[in-house]
């Protein structure tokens, strides 16, 4: 239980850091909700720490609730008392979080520190900011592991998890719509640039469907990212999808006889947003400067194999902290590795997400 | 108390010593003790009033509460109340200038696309439709309206976009009731079931009292000779086997669920024991987890508390004298045990089949982690709507519906066996 560990640990350095600031006087307490584990942990490492160290009068607490962040938040603002003062969520929540304007609106030049050669902040993130409200933080990817000691030949396209006379064996896919359905149509033949064409029409959604009707009897289905390692090193699946930093983690830190399959990586973002009410906006705002720049996001990097944001951060991108290996080739934006991409397409499922899983969940249950 | 104790007033009425009539008296004295006990049991009622009552309340209202678009989108919703939706015509000029109108003022207190999110959930689409029409619109300076509007955004276009808003523009809706059983109104106010493919909630709603059935059968099944064994056992060994029993209960429920899954998966500890005796074949290992026979096993262990416990306490009542009685009188032990004990063990089995079903239907995690495909529940569609979609309203009707499945089976339980049967301990 390796995030059970690293969740641990962050809680012992957020003590240990709290205890260390509470004797500093008029201190403000922000606090930062975020996913826990080894990803809080990241934060705390490169973010949380340093700026505390440099700002005795500021005191960062965590809470781990991002997974159910949407929902509290509105129920926050519904009761008038919103007690967060900055939340980490992927992109599709913050464009969610500022449509329904529980999310400010950010202005990324004035906010944001400009990059070291003095590229505002808006270029350095470029089209990265898919939503007024988002401050991109990571680019993470939802891609395919295998089994390296337990399948004949060596998986080389997201196809041949469709491909089950050759790859025998069970897999792990995510209970949801989103990148099963743009995996399945690609390996039916549909073009890369026609993907949601395709599965914005009714007979679309068919269409891939009835593709992964071809493996559903070999399909584990996973809700917790954390599942699909555990079943990869269980024996219990021979590849799986999951978020490539969690895949990192199976096959670098705990040595397990996997690795990457990084053929149409679906790369999505997670980012920062201040929600509206917070009571301590302008010292999150002093916060965010500092967490966000250059050199904080490639610091990042250093914990969790998660790419900057920032395009200046990437050349700073070093070694991992205790393992000691080049982070470089681990990151899903590394050209290696980013041969044939996705995005996420926001627009297409904050549309389409209600509809598509509604019909999705109902053929899991045929 | 004499008769000559007795004041007699004027008219005749018993009086008090101060004069006053007895009748007034005493009611006085009456409702300052009422006052004196609503006092006492004022706190708890206000706080139950506060934390369960009103939130309760508040979720059942949101499940036909729809005031958002008339908020927003005022001018349309007043203009749209001419046209006839079911014309298959377009709305005219008034109402696309209402519209623009109404936008513009919506882009200024982002809240345009909140609307949108509303009415996306009866209609793909319609997010990012007024997403980015509430940035055209705000370019819109002058009429006529309408040949703008649509260059804006094709969908303005179509009657559709124009039925579904005003479809949702009263501010209570059957909506959110009719998507709980997979069905929506036509604009005619005709009422279409979806076909069984897409239908899932009525699915799901059967499927969860079924699995919910089949949890309080095995829990009883399971309980039943443990309780019959703590009860009659020494105190030494009945509190260690109550420990036993409590022992899951103080563990977090996470571990439990994830050391079934370690346990039933196909390489996992029992797998691994038959394939090793032989009973199986290493390709033929059983699929126990992942499916509906995993939630069962899972949930069956989770519960099982709540079934061993109002058990042991029925039994811990009932005299060991009735069994020896009936045995000494010539019964069998079955008979015995069948005709004296076990109807003394009813109010029991009762208040642990209710607790265990009721707590049955609403769990979500556990399903969600080990139901796979075939063990998920509607509370795993509950759970969804409330933290990913945000369709709070939809979430509200289908744990309405749930609720009062829940009062139908207990009043048919109260028909059947009487509530008043019941004993908690």
């Amino acid at each position: 239980m390796n995030s059970f560990k690293s969740a641990l640990i962050a809680a012992a350095v957020a003590s240990v850091a709290a205890g260390a600031v509470t004797s500093a006087q008029a201190e403000t307490e922000l606090v930062v909700v975020s996913w826990g584990g080894a990803y809080s942990a990241s934060q705390q490492g490169a973010y949380h720490d340093p700026y505390m160290a440099k700002n005795a009068d500021i005191k960062i607490v965590n809470d781990d609730s991002s997974n159910a962040a949407v929902a509290k938040l509105r129920a926050m603002n519904e009761a008038g008392n919103v007690t967060w003062d900055l939340v980490d969520v992927v992109a599709a929540d913050a464009i969610r979080l500022c449509d329904e304007g529980l999310a400010e609106v950010i202005d990324h030049d004035k906010v944001l520190a400009p990059a070291p050669d003095g590229t505002p902040a808006s270029e350095d993130f470029g089209n990265l900011i898919v939503s007024e409200c988002f401050i991109p933080q990571i680019v993470y990817s939802t891609t395919f592991g295998y089994r390296t000691d337990l399948l004949a030949s060596k998986p080389t396209s997201v196809c041949d998890v469709f491909d089950l006379a050759k790859f025998p064996g069970k897999r792990a896919l995510e209970k949801n719509p989103i990148n099963n359905m743009e995996w399945a149509l690609l390996c039916d033949g549909v073009a890369p640039d026609q993907v949601y064409e395709v599965l914005g029409t009714r007979a679309g959604v068919e269409q891939a469907l009835a593709k992964l009707d071809t493996i559903k009897d070999s399909v584990v289905w996973w809700s917790k990212g954390a599942q699909t390692p555990q079943l990869l090193a269980d024996g219990e699946v021979v590849m799986g999808s999951t978020y490539n930093g969690r895949l990192f983690a199976v096959i670098e830190e705990e040595k397990q006889p996997i690795a990457m399959l990084w053929d149409w990586q679906v790369f999505d973002l997670d980012g920062w947003i201040v929600p509206t009410g917070t009571k301590n906006k302008a010292a999150v705002m002093e916060y965010l400067r500092f967490a966000t720049d250059t050199q904080r996001l490639a610091d990042q990097a250093k914990y969790i194999s998660y790419g900057p944001a920032r395009k200046s951060s990437a050349p700073l991108v070093g070694k991992h902290a205790t393992l000691g290996i080049d982070m470089a080739p681990h990151m899903p934006t590394d050209p290696a590795n980013a041969k044939t991409t996705l995005l996420y397409n926001y627009e297409f499922w904050a549309d389409n997400r209600d509809d598509i899983d509604e019909r999705f969940q109902s053929w899991l249950l045929q | 108390m004499t008769a000559t104790d007795i004041h007699t007033g004027e008219a005749g009425a018993i009086v008090t010593a101060d004069g006053q009539p007895l009748k007034v008296s005493l009611a006085r004295a009456l409702r300052r003790q009422r006052l004196f006990a609503l006092a006492l049991v004022a706190p708890l009622f206000i706080f139950v009033a506060v934390s369960f009552i009103i939130p309760i309340a508040d979720m059942l209202f949101r499940s036909v509460e729809n005031g958002i678009v008339e908020e927003i989108l005022p001018e349309t919703v007043k203009a749209l109340a001419t046209w006839d939706e079911t014309s298959g015509e377009l709305p005219d000029e008034a109402v696309f200038a209402a519209m623009v109108a109404d936008l513009k003022v919506a882009k200024q207190n982002r809240t345009n696309t909140k609307v949108g999110q509303r009415l996306n959930y009866e209609r793909s689409g319609m997010s990012s439709l007024f997403r980015s029409s509430g940035r055209k619109a705000a370019r819109i300076k002058e009429g006529p309206y309408k040949d703008q509007l649509i260059k804006a955004d094709k969908d303005w276009g179509k009657v559709v976009t124009w039925q579904v808003i005003k479809q949702f523009s009263p501010g209570l809706t059957p909506g959110y009731y009719l998507a709980a059983v997979d069905a929506t109104q036509t604009p005619d106010g005709s009422i279409e079931f979806e076909t069984s493919e897409k239908a899932i909630h009525t699915k799901l709603f059967v499927r969860t009292m079924f699995m919910s059935v089949a949890i309080t059968l095995t829990t009883l099944l399971l309980g039943f000779p443990i309780a019959y064994l703590i009860a009659t056992q020494p105190a030494k060994i009945s509190n260690l086997l109550i420990i036993l029993v409590l022992l899951p209960f103080w563990t977090s429920l996470l571990v439990r669920t994830t050391s079934w899954i370690a346990l039933l998966q196909q390489k996992g500890v029992i797998n691994d024991i038959l394939v090793f005796v032989g009973i199986i074949s290493d390709d033929g290992r059983l699929a126990m987890i992942h499916n509906a026979t995993g939630a069962v096993i899972a949930m069956t262990h989770i519960l099982l508390p709540f079934m061993v416990l109002p058990l042991y306490s029925v039994m811990k009542t009932i005299p060991p004298t009735y069994m020896r009685a009936a045995t000494s009188l010539g019964a069998h032990p079955w008979p015995a045990f069948w005709k004296v004990y076990f109807p003394n063990t009813i109010p029991g089995i009762g208040a642990g089949a209710i607790l265990v079903f009721i707590l049955a239907i609403g769990y979500y995690i556990t399903p969600e982690l080990v139901g796979g495909t075939s063990g998920t529940f509607i509370s795993n569609r509950i759970a969804f709507h409330i933290l990913n979609s945000l369709n709070w309203g939809l979430a509200a009707a289908l744990g309405a519906i749930l609720l009062a499945i829940v009062l139908v089976f207990y009043l048919l339980y109260d028909r059947i066996v009487g509530i008043d049967n019941m004993k908690l301990g």
